[in-house]
């Protein structure tokens, strides 16, 4: 399969050319190297998993392709185009969404209200029109909120609209978490272990919800998951990461069968 | 009604005027500390900086003219013109912006992940700083300021209210520029949680106060998001400056201020605004009704000076996080 052509899933979507290519990144904190050597890529429209063992690397590298961190060494290249290093809120501006492993939503805030921070992007009144409320500004709020309101019925949670996030249970707040990050219309989504702390079904749910958005709106995915199963099952192509360092790359099949993956999972016997 | 009682309400009355004052100042440090965790030492500096720019600036004072003078030997110290309340009232909330977007530039951008101990410091630092500031662009001296608000006791209410009680009672007394202080307060409160509560900044200033991770990745940049706080906080500072200083005319003891707003502050909860004005109109009716009901008849008096902290201290020991702050919830 080559880098640029795009092909179609068995299930009927389409793949398309690269959307980011991570080109030998190497991240370090001090003495400790977090990422070392890493590329991959990611393709337009695809469910681009990464998984590992704990400390492997996996939030870092989501963390340096949303801007939290700058690796020391390594390209980035998005749409096409090399990324200079930039603030993680330009980056958000380049149409890249995420979540977060340990919720990060703004508790005091409502559902609603929360979700409408996803659109802050989109809305480009300047603050003496919005603080009167009129003209430019006031039809930005009902067109961003009609994109809200869409959201929110797709993902099923029109009944907390008006809730308090912080008053939430667990999985409900993942899934706003998820409505925020959609309501952006994001090129690229990166889901920080999406399923983390849940029961099954909730899991079911979310993955369910994982593979209508990528197939209703096309969006392309990148996700960190623990739980192997889920992973097999939603995502186009797997990279494998161990004590920072790539180890497989594939789709889930040949992931599955890579020697150095069952190890870095199962452990080595020295024997 | 018996005049005691009616005494009383007057007091309440011009406790709550009091409290209004108090909860202004305590606005502006609540502002800041919700959306960036910083305890702003320098706001009360801030009210007495923005105060001596809006007489300097109705007035037609050459800035730094000592400074010049000394150095190069002129006598200038006036423009010659005066500026009208209105415009100069704009000219000075323009320098208390481009006072936010300094701080921001060389200060807050400088400290971003330091400790709120870091931050605090930097403020004091900030704080005598300014004051020096002040001093050599305006000049030291007592100013009067006068923005055509209304002063003196309301006539009108003396009179209508004095039927209520027997001989002996005078009717209410209450000064004109409290109950315009009361009014632009409220005006101020008013829209300050409408523009944040259904505006797009508004949402933003929020999401800051609340995770400045998740308000980074929804495209928020925290910079931006700085300065407006700061804005705003000036113009709060403004507004009380302008408030404090038709009172009591501006003086450099008007930064003490700031010292009133800690108990208020205690008393509301440092996070919530809604907190602040309340908390400022107990400590206006409490520090008042205490010194009317107790301490002049039993303790000699003066008790205004310490009530409010005692009060603080008490709520510090039963109700750590203010009336209407963030619970303190560890989790383990």
């Amino acid at each position: 399969m080559s880098l640029d052509d795009s092909y179609t899933t068995p299930d009927g979507r389409t793949i398309g050319g690269v959307l980011m290519e991570m080109k030998n990144i190497t991240l370090r904190f001090g003495g400790v190297t977090a990422i070392e050597d890493i590329s991959f890529d990611i393709r337009e429209g695809e469910i681009r998993a990464i998984i590992g063992p704990n400390g492997a690397g996996k939030s870092s590298m989501l963390n340096v392709i949303n801007g939290f961190y700058h690796p020391q060494d390594g390209e980035i290249w998005y749409k096409g185009e090399r990324r200079q290093a930039m603030k993680p809120h330009a980056i958000a501006r380049q149409g890249i969404a995420r979540t977060f492993q340990n919720i990060a939503l703004f508790n005091g805030m409502s559902t609603l209200d929360n979700i409408m921070t996803g659109r802050l992007t989109h809305m480009k009144s300047n603050m003496i029109l919005q603080a009167i409320w009129k003209g430019p500004a006031e039809r930005e709020e009902t067109v961003n909120r009609e994109k809200v309101e869409e959201v929110i019925d797709f993902l099923e949670i029109q009944s907390i609209r008006k809730t308090p996030v912080g008053r939430l249970p667990y999985g409900l707040q993942k899934r706003v978490e998820l409505a925020r990050a959609l309501a952006a219309e994001p090129s690229l989504l990166l889901l920080d272990e999406p399923m983390a702390g849940m029961n099954v079904e909730e899991k079911e749910d979310m993955s369910r919800f994982i593979l209508d958005v990528n197939d209703e709106f096309g969006t392309t995915i990148a996700l960190i998951e623990h739980d192997m199963g889920v992973v097999m099952d939603i995502s186009d192509r797997v990279v494998v990461m161990d004590y920072g360092k790539k180890i497989g790359d594939g789709t889930p099949a040949e992931v599955r069968a890579n020697q150095e993956v069952i190890d870095a999972y199962l452990g080595v016997s020295h024997d | 009604m018996p005049n005691q009682l009616l005494f009383a309400i007057e007091v309440t009355i011009n406790g709550l005027m009091a409290g209004v004052m108090y909860s202004l100042v305590a606005l502006g440090f609540v502002l800041i500390f919700k959306a960036s965790g910083i305890f702003n030492y320098a706001q009360g500096v801030m009210a007495l900086f923005a105060a001596l720019t809006l007489v300097g600036i109705q007035n037609g004072q050459v800035p730094f003219s000592h400074l010049i003078n000394a150095v190069f030997g002129t006598d200038i110290h006036h423009f010659g013109w005066h500026v009208p309340a209105f415009l100069a009232i704009l000219l000075a909330a323009g320098v208390m912006v481009l006072f936010a977007i300094i701080v921001e530039r060389y200060i807050l951008k400088h400290l971003v992940n330091q400790e709120p101990i870091i931050l605090f410091m930097a403020t004091i630092g900030l704080a005598y700083f300014m004051e020096g500031f002040g001093d050599l662009m305006w000049g030291s001296e007592i100013k009067k300021l006068d923005v055509g608000l209304p002063q003196g006791g309301s006539l009108w209410l003396e009179a209508k209210s004095k039927v209520l009680g027997g001989d002996g009672f005078y009717g209410f007394y209450i000064d004109k520029l409290d109950i315009w202080a009361t009014f632009f307060a409220a005006v101020l409160v008013i829209s300050l949680v409408l523009f944040s509560q259904y505006t797009k900044t508004g949402r933003a200033l929020r999401a800051v106060a609340d995770d400045h991770q998740a308000a980074l990745s929804v495209g928020i940049s925290l910079r931006a998001i700085w300065v407006i706080v700061w804005s705003i906080a000036g113009f709060v500072a403004l507004v009380a400056g302008i408030m404090w200083g038709a009172k009591s005319g501006v003086q450099f003891s008007l930064s003490l201020i700031a010292l009133k707003a800690l108990p208020v502050l205690m008393l509301g909860g440092f996070t919530s605004i809604p907190g602040a004005i309340v908390g400022g109109l107990i400590i206006g009716v409490g520090e008042k009704l205490f010194e009317f009901l107790i301490g002049a008849p039993f303790l000699g008096g003066a008790t205004e000076n310490w009530f409010a902290y005692m009060l603080a201290l008490v709520f510090l020991v039963f109700r750590p996080q203010g009336l209407f702050g963030d619970k303190i919830i560890e989790r383990v």
